[in-house]
């Protein structure tokens, strides 16, 4: 019996080691491999905007733009991936396939993980009305500003629609929107943010006038 | 359990206990790069995708 007792706590002890080495994998272990592949893309993007091709094929998978918050302080950069699935979103925040462009007109819609690999979109709920979000693409940059944010169902595709929560509305400005999952640790409602473009520029470093 | 497992490992404590430190690394090993990676995406405990009520096959993540 004692023995019994004894195998079965040790069991528990060892379960709730596993568990604790778990969590450390999702919270840090993931990132890793997602700054890794972030390198890798900046590299790419890096060197497809040098390059003197003026036609590019977004490809699934690939880096596309670049997204910088600056309330979330000067450090804060990602490529973002074209694509929404686990494998895409895995490398950084995705650009849903088939939704806008950033700067055309109709919603540019990126999703990013919130507690895990890397957590790009981890702060998103701090953002405020007015605040700057800045894509980077080949040529110009897009500086769009927060408009509002809510809170919805998973299901909710409509955030996603051209015209945001109008699913069949004709788009007539280009807009943005972020959504991730809420509450942080959970899957149970998605967080949105939504924005509107304020103002194009040529891109710093960019070889185009 | 881990009594059991120390009795049957060879040699002197030394021996042992870089043994049993070895056999610890293996496991966290086998879990951090083996069975981790195919548990968390079955977690979604972090999933920041909206999806139709019937996502296609593949969609997920976020």
């Amino acid at each position: 019996m004692r023995v019994l007792i004894r195998g079965l706590g040790e069991l528990c002890i060892t379960a709730g080691l596993v568990l604790l080495l778990f969590v450390t994998y999702g919270l840090w272990g993931t990132g890793r491999y997602t700054r890794a592949q972030q390198d890798e893309l900046g590299e790419d993007l890096q060197r497809s905007w040098s390059s003197k091709v003026t036609r590019e094929k977004v490809e699934l998978g690939r880096g596309m733009a670049l997204i910088r918050i600056p309330r979330f302080g000067k450090k804060y950069r990602f490529v973002v991936v074209e694509g929404v699935t686990q494998k895409h979103l895995r490398k950084g925040p995705g650009h849903y396939p088939g939704s806008a462009m950033p700067g055309e007109v109709g919603n540019f819609v990126v999703s990013g993980h919130r507690t895990t690999y890397s957590a790009p979109f981890n702060r998103v709920g701090e953002l405020r009305k007015g605040d700057e979000i800045l894509i980077d693409t080949r040529e110009r940059q897009f500086v769009y500003r927060v408009t509002g944010r809510k809170v919805v169902e998973p299901t909710a595709v409509e955030v996603t629609a051209p015209v945001p929560m109008r699913p069949k509305a004709k788009p007539d400005e280009p807009l943005i929107t972020l959504t991730t999952c809420h509450p942080k640790y959970s899957a149970a409602e998605r967080l949105i943010v939504f924005g509107e473009l304020a103002e194009t520029v040529p891109r710093a470093g960019s070889a185009v006038r | 359990m881990y009594a059991w497992i120390w009795r049957r490992l060879p040699g002197g404590w030394k021996l042992k206990t870089a043994v049993a430190a070895a056999l610890v690394l293996v496991v966290v090993l086998v879990l951090w790069y083996g069975v981790f990676p195919w548990l968390e995406p079955k977690m979604r405990f972090d999933h920041g995708v909206v999806d139709s009520p019937a996502p296609a096959p593949g969609s997920g993540g976020g």
